[in-house]
Parts: structure tokens; C-alpha cells; sequence
């Protein structure tokens, strides 16, 4: 049974012409078991705050607090937030040149296991979960992200969801980019893990289609840089109804 | 035909200005005295600093000490040591610049490493050279002759101390195949400046492979020419420049003929404070060279702040009836996103820079078909990679 503890969250983006506050007190505590959805208008901060809860140099906490299961998450770096549990699947993952997919996914799996899995099972392990994304074989020995397709790299964030086994899942508009059937594929891919695993799931999105295949508990408004609204499934229906107009000035549809 | 140019840099590297003169006009020579003593103004030598060069420019570098070579050749391949009047040296090019030239003039006996025609050679040979030692000087030439027809894989690998100019030629005869890997893996205190002569015969086809790693000052000027069609250059090098160190490789392709390649890829890393690499690309198309294909690359990665890098791409081009030509050179920082992503999936910040940076240089690796020398490559980075993020 884990716990992330988001308390009174502030958090600055650093840019070249100085800082710029994003975040103003976000509280928030996603348990095991449970999965939260996010929905705010686009640049409303939800990226900042999967940011900020993995620790990007860019984004700067000015107060508040993140735990994970007591642990404070904000004195660890980059690297230890992941060994200890947290995952964050990007809005936009990071391509890096040379870097072997298969190269990366053992080097980050032998890094968050605390050793080399071994290479049969591995293998098999990666091969399977492939296999479930409809990922072909042959992304293995491409570069990591490089020239993948918006949908290609969505999967990939997941396929690593699938073999580092966070205890607490930040998922960053993976639905977007996606089209029906890889929505549909990536969706059951998280519930798969959902249910052979024991995880909180962040879900942020900005449309209320990934919520017809991944079921939130708990439904959260954001908007201006906190949660302003929280409730249950009936607030998503509220939200592909109405769209953000009631939050935000700017009338903006959270349904496609 | 296509030109593209795509020259963006960053505030780590120098402004880049078009040379004043054309490469067409160069000079060369192998008399040192035609030369002028340069004063560190002069075009080709304004990035180097001249007080490191312990006078191997103005003549008061007398040679003291010699370079020890050490062969060992596949059977097919001859390596002999020659005299200054073999009438075979000088072949491939003529210095063109003061201390080519001044090496031209001072050296003792060459070293020559013929492929005879027709002959494939059986194995990668190596040459090692040993620096003269610390505090002596000394002159040397070396030639590999691959003759027509001819295929082999040859490694030129530099080590230890001293103050060393030379100038290396690479003779390729028609329809030859050769592979060729300069090593400069030099001690601390080592200068080393050499021009290497690339000349390909018909149909030839050589690749030049350059790896900088050690050394105080190293100076690497590769100028290729074509002796006829159907001429195929690839020109590759990988550096790497720690604290205090000067790389610089001036390169120069001479398209004078038609149906003729060039293509050329260079990637330097520098780290620590006054590391400094400086690349020039000059690729001249002449009226005569019709259906040219060339394109030139230089990137470089600066991993820590107060290094810098120069990079100068030149494509001069006097005909119209070229198949495509290119010239592109990119320097930046080391992108805090790609590191940021590897953490973020678990991985130390030690080994994520060294996965990216390896990664950097990986392209390269992929272009080098011969197992020894991508392996020689792999161990030279992965020796350098060590110091990464320390
Ligand atoms: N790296 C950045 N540089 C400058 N501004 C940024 C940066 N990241 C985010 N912002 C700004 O912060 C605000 C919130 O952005 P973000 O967290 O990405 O929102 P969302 O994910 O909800 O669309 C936006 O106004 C955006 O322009
Ligand atoms: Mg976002």
C-alpha cells in the first residue's frame, strides 16, 4: 500500500526571462489502488505538475510538500524519485540519438530493480509486453523516441510503465496523439497493469474519451494552477458537457 | 542539384567568416622557406595558439629526438623505412602549410606501407607511432600506398610525449578499397600538427577515419584529391577535448575531377575548461568537377561550461553540374532534456551522460564497417567517457 502526498504545491517554471509561477497550492493524495484523473484547459499547469513531481531542473518548488509514502519526494533527484516508485509517462517524451531503445529499457530496469534482470527472462519480459502494444520487434534497436510517430512514443511510455512497475503512475495526456485503436490498446495496457499491480495512477488529460476506457475514481479539475473542483465520475460527464467555460474565461470543450 | 546550408550555432561557438581567399589559390609548397613564418593572423592559423606550437612554425624547433614505429602488418602488406629521396614520397600532396612543410624538410626516412595491386589484405595492420619523448621534437613521414585494386585496413595509432609534425600520405590506386584510422591518443604533453594527403585514383575508395583524444595541442589537416573519376571519399572523425586541450582538424576536399564523393562527418565532445576543438570544412567544387556529390558535417558537444568550439563548414562551388552538395555544423550544450529523461526512468545521473554522449557519437560507429577499427573507436570513447560527469 503506497501513498503520494501532494501539500499546498507551488512550483515556478525557470525560463531564460525569469520565473513564472504555475503552480499555487495543489493538494492532492493518490493511494494505491486508485486512480485519480486530471482535467484542466490546456496550459492550466498539469504538466508543470507532473514536472515538478518528477523533478525536470526546469520547474523550481517554491513550497509545499510531495511524499511518498512519507518519504520527502522533492529531496531526491531525478533518478531516485524513480527508484523509489514514481513513473511519470510524458506529454512529450524525449528523443534521444544512439541510445538503443532495448539499451535504455535495460539500463532504466536494471536501475529501478537494484540489478541486471536476466537477459532470458528479459527478453521474453520485454518481447510480451510488446507484444501486448502492438509494438513490433524492430523499435528494439531503434534510437530511443527518435523519429517515433506522436502515437509510437506514447506507447513506448507505457511499455516502460509496464516493465519498471512504479507504485505511483503519472500519466501525462498519454491519450493524446492517439488514435482510436492505439488508444484503445494503451488504455488496456494501463489496465492490465492497474489490476496485476498494486498503483495509484495519476491520469491527466484534457478530453474525457481516455476516461471511457480507464476508469477514474476520483475526477479533479485544474485550472489556473490547482485542483479548483473534485468529485467523481458525474464531473467528467459535467465537464464533456459544459467544457472548462465555468473555470477558465475562455470557453474550451474537454470532448472531442 | 541541391545546396543546402544549415549553420546554426550557439553562443559556445565563434563567429564563422567566409575566408578571405578562395581555397582554389592555396599555396603549397615543399620548401619550408617559401613559406612565411606565420605570426597567428593569417586565415589558416588564427584559431591555433602558436606559443603552444614550441616553434615548429618559425624554424627554432630543431628535431632532437625521433618517433619509434612499430608495425605490425598483415602478411600481404610491405611496411618498409625508406630515404628522404625515395622517389615515391611526395606523391599523394604537397604541404600547404608552413610546418607541413618545415616536417617535409626535416625528416630523416619514411615509414611506407604498401598494399600491393590486386591484394587483399588478410587482416588490419597496425602502425604505432611513439612520440620522440618529453621536451624533444621530432619529424616524421609515413605513406600508405594501397595500389590498384588493392584492399586493406590500416591503423595509424599515436602515442606518448613530445613535440611531433609530420605529414601523411595516402596513395589509392585505381579501383582500390582502403580503410584508414589516424589515432592521436598522445600523452598530456604531447604537439603533434599533420597534414595528411588523401589522393584517390579512379574509382578509388577510402576511408579516412580520425580520432583525437590526448595531446596538449593537436593539429589535423586531411586535404583529399582526385586523380580521376569515380572517386569516392568518406572522411570521418570523432574528438574528444578535456580541460586545456587544442584540437583542431582543418579539412580540405579538392573536387577538381567529375563523377566524384565526398562526405564528410565529424563529432567532437569537449569538457573542462579551455578545451578547445576548432573544425574547418573547406569543400571546393571546381568548373571541371561536374557531377559532384559532397556533403559535410560537424557537430559538436560541449559538456561543461568554459569549453569551446569552432566550427567553420566552406563549400565553394564553380560549376553548376553537380549531383547535390551540403555543408551543415551545429555546436551545443548538453541537452538537459535527454538527461532529464534517462533519470526520470531510474538511471544515474553519471551513467545517463555517458548513454547520451555515447549515443552522440554513435552514428559514427555505425559508418565504420572493419570490427577492429570500430572497436579501437568504442574503447577510445568508452576511455574518455570515463572522466564524463566526474
Ligand atoms: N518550459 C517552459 N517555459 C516557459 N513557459 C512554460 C514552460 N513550461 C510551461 N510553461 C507555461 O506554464 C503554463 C503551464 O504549462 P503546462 O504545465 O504545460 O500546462 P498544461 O500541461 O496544463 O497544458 C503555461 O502558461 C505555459 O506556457
Ligand atoms: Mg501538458
Amino acid at each position: 500500500m503506497s501513498s503520494l502526498e501532494i501539500k499546498d504545491l507551488h512550483a515556478e517554471v525557470v525560463t531564460d526571462e525569469g520565473n513564472k509561477q504555475i503552480l499555487k497550492g495543489v493538494n492532492l493524495t493518490i493511494r494505491s489502488g486508485e486512480t485519480h484523473a486530471i482535467m484542466g484547459p490546456n496550459g492550466s499547469g498539469k504538466s508543470t505538475l507532473s514536472y515538478a513531481i518528477a523533478g525536470h531542473p526546469k520547474y523550481a518548488v517554491t513550497s509545499g510538500e510531495v511524499l511518498l509514502d512519507g518519504e520527502n519526494v522533492l529531496e531526491m533527484s531525478v533518478d531516485e524519485r524513480a527508484r523509489a516508485g514514481v513513473f511519470l509517462a510524458m506529454q512529450y517524451p524525449v528523443e534521444v540519438p544512439g541510445v538503443s531503445m532495448s539499451n535504455f529499457l535495460r539500463s532504466a530496469a536494471t536501475a529501478v530493480r537494484g540489478e541486471a534482470p536476466k537477459l532470458r527472462h528479459w527478453v521474453k519480459e520485454v518481447k510480451e509486453e510488446m507484444g501486448k502494444l502492438d509494438i513490433s520487434s524492430e523499435f528494439a534497436e531503434r534510437s530511443v523516441n527518435e523519429g517515433f510517430s506522436g502515437g509510437e512514443k506514447k506507447r513506448h511510455e507505457i511499455l516502460q510503465l509496464a516493465l519498471l512497475k512504479p507504485k505511483i503512475a503519472v500519466l501525462d495526456e498519454t491519450d493524446s496523439g492517439l488514435d482510436v485503436d492505439a488508444l484503445r490498446v494503451v488504455s488496456d495496457a494501463v489496465n492490465e497493469y492497474k489490476a496485476n499491480n498494486e498503483v495509484g495512477v495519476m491520469l491527466i488529460t484534457h478530453y474525457t474519451r481516455i476516461l471511457k476506457h480507464i476508469h477514474p475514481d476520483f475526477v479533479h479539475v485544474f485550472a489556473g494552477g490547482r485542483i479548483v473542483e473534485s468529485g467523481g465520475k458525474e464531473l467528467a460527464d459535467e465537464l464533456e458537457e459544459n467544457g472548462y467555460v465555468k473555470y477558465t474565461d475562455k470557453a474550451e470543450p474537454a470532448k472531442v | 542539384m541541391t545546396v543546402t546550408n544549415d549553420a546554426a550555432r550557439t553562443a559556445e561557438a565563434a563567429e564563422a567568416t567566409i575566408p578571405a581567399a578562395s581555397r582554389a589559390e592555396r599555396f603549397a609548397s615543399y620548401d619550408v622557406e617559401a613559406f612565411e613564418v606565420p605570426g597567428g593572423r593569417e586565415e589558416n592559423w588564427r584559431f591555433t595558439p602558436m606559443k603552444r606550437l614550441r616553434g615548429l612554425h618559425d624554424g627554432s624547433a630543431a628535431a632532437s629526438g625521433e618517433v619509434k614505429v612499430d608495425a605490425d602488418a598483415a602478411p600481404e602488406v610491405r611496411v618498409e623505412n625508406v630515404a628522404r629521396d625515395d622517389e615515391r614520397l611526395g606523391e599523394a600532396g604537397v604541404p600547404s602549410d608552413r610546418i607541413a612543410a618545415q616536417a617535409y624538410s626535416a625528416f630523416d626516412s619514411a615509414t611506407l606501407v604498401t598494399v600491393p595491386k590486386d591484394t587483399v589484405a588478410s587482416a588490419p595492420s597496425l602502425i604505432r607511432l611513439t612520440g620522440p619523448g618529453e621536451g624533444k621534437t621530432a619529424y616524421g613521414h609515413v605513406q600508405v600506398r594501397a595500389e590498384a585494386f588493392a584492399q586493406a585496413t590500416v591503423v595509424l595509432d599515436h602515442v606518448g610525449s613530445g613535440t611531433y609534425a609530420d605529414n601523411v600520405e595516402f596513395v589509392i590506386g585505381d579501383g582500390a578499397q582502403l580503410t584508414v584510422l589516424s589515432v592521436q591518443d598522445w600523452a598530456d604533453d604531447a604537439v603533434h600538427v599533420s597534414e595528411q594527403h588523401l589522393r584517390l585514383g579512379r574509382d578509388a575508395r577510402l576511408k579516412h577515419v580520425v580520432v583525437t583524444l590526448g595531446g596538449d595541442l593537436v593539429r589535423v589537416s586531411p586535404t583529399a584529391t582526385f586523380a580521376g573519376p569515380g572517386g569516392d571519399v568518406e572522411m570521418l572523425g570523432v574528438h574528444f577535448a578535456d580541460a586545456g586541450q587544442h584540437q583542431e582538424h582543418r579539412l580540405f576536399v579538392d573536387h577538381a575531377v567529375p563523377h566524384c564523393k565526398s562526405n564528410v562527418l565529424y563529432k567532437g565532445a569537449l569538457q573542462g575548461d579551455g578545451a578547445h576543438s576548432v573544425w574547418i570544412g573547406d569543400v571546393l567544387i571546381r568548373a571541371a568537377a561536374e557531377a559532384t556529390e559532397t556533403f559535410e558535417l560537424n557537430r559538436n558537444l560541449v559538456l561543461t561550461e568554459g569549453a569551446r568550439a569552432d566550427s567553420v563548414p566552406n563549400l565553394e562551388i564553380e560549376t553548376g553540374e553537380i549531383t547535390g552538395a551540403g555543408h551543415a555544423s551545429a555546436t551545443g550544450r548538453f541537452d538537459d532534456e535527454q538527461l532529464f529523461y534517462l533519470q526520470s526512468r531510474g538511471i544515474a545521473e553519471e551513467q545517463a551522460r555517458r548513454l547520451v554522449v555515447r549515443g552522440f557519437f554513435h552514428e559514427i560507429l555505425m559508418k565504420i564497417d572493419v570490427p577492429e577499427v570500430r572497436e579501437r573507436l568504442e574503447a577510445a570513447i568508452e576511455a574518455e567517457l570515463q572522466a564524463v560527469g566526474a
